[in-house]
């Protein structure tokens, strides 16, 4: 797995409260993960502030699973 | 009582009387307050008054990117914006039928899309800080409306409704937002009132007097304190028994 996969699987497990096994590629932070909207926002937030970068709202929306935030970042940074 | 040590203010309208009311109050609280309003120097004149502990940033509400610049302009002499009260507003009274769409939208941009502008703008901050207050000045009329008023008692019974969805989506981070609607309070704009006047608006207020600036500043401080926490999405009505709501 790659550097940033692993940083952005810390992030989440850290602010969803989720067993690290449970972030799996397809996982979906509302679905599987137990995430509301709001923590969403965070998450993105997080990912802005970890990495470095802006992720605009409309690419924000398209950020659901963690393979999605992976790729997102991983295009971003 | 009320401790707001090590906490960073932001007030809006702090040039005028009730704003600059809220600014002494949430300072001697201990809070470090940024005064924010279009003119400059009342600013000034309240921050020399408060001495430490004080910032000035003016800002045009009904100027997008004037308002979108507030909160981190504050924010970058604070540090953060942990307490922010949105205080100003205008008035431009006529008859509904005479209301033109200028009278109307200018109401509504200052007093209702600024607010919805600046509580954006110091979210961010609140969540992660997994705390923040927000207290909107509302007004009696936005509950009761008032003839000549349409448009600024909208953009006050707005700003209810909008606190409210907002106090929904954020309580579980920490953060409360609620109204404090003022009745007649004396001010700048209401000592332009002839005694005639006052004496007629007076039958309808149970206290029989008006109210003061002071104890508005009272209500936003129990509002923006930590023993608020619990409360949130609520209007604390201060109006003397005007209204009972």
């Amino acid at each position: 797995m790659s550097d940033i996969a692993d940083r952005v699987k810390k992030i989440v497990v850290e602010h969803l409260g989720v067993e690290e096994d449970k972030v799996t590629e397809n996982a979906s932070f509302i679905d599987d993960l137990g995430a509301d909207s709001l923590d969403t926002v965070e998450l993105v937030m997080a990912f802005e502030e970890a990495f470095g970068i802006e992720i605009p709202d409309d690419a924000a929306e398209t950020i659901q699973t963690f393979g999605d935030a992976v790729k997102f970042i991983s295009g971003a940074v | 009582m009320f401790d707001l040590g090590g906490k960073n203010a932001l007030v809006t309208g702090a040039s005028g009387g009730i704003g600059g009311e809220i600014a002494r109050a949430l300072h001697a609280a201990g809070a470090t307050v940024t005064l924010s309003g279009t003119r400059l120097a009342p600013l000034e004149a309240l921050a020399a008054e408060l001495g430490e502990r004080v910032f000035v940033e003016t800002c045009d509400l009904s100027d997008a990117a004037s308002v979108e610049a507030l909160p981190k302009a504050a924010a970058a002499k604070m540090g953060s914006v942990d307490v922010l009260v949105n205080n100003a507003g205008i008035t431009r009274d006529n008859l509904f039928m005479r209301m033109s769409d200028d009278e109307w939208q200018s109401v509504l941009d200052v007093n209702l899309t600024s607010t919805f502008r600046l509580c954006r703008g110091v979210l961010r901050g609140m969540m992660k800080a997994r705390w923040g207050r927000i207290v909107n000045i509302s007004s009696v009329v936005g509950a009761t409306g008032n003839p000549g008023q349409g448009n600024y008692a909208a953009s006050k019974a707005g700003m209810v409704g909008m606190s409210k969805s907002l106090a929904a989506e954020v309580a579980s981070r920490g953060i409360t937002v609620n109204c404090v609607a003022p009745g007649f309070i004396t001010t700048a704009m209401t000592e332009k009132l002839n005694d005639e006047q006052k004496a007629r608006i007076l039958t309808q207020v149970p206290a029989g007097r008006m109210g003061e600036a002071g104890e508005i500043a009272a209500a936003v401080l129990y509002l923006a304190s930590p023993e608020a926490g619990y409360v949130t999405g609520t209007t604390l009505h201060v109006n003397g028994g005007m209204a009972m709501i």
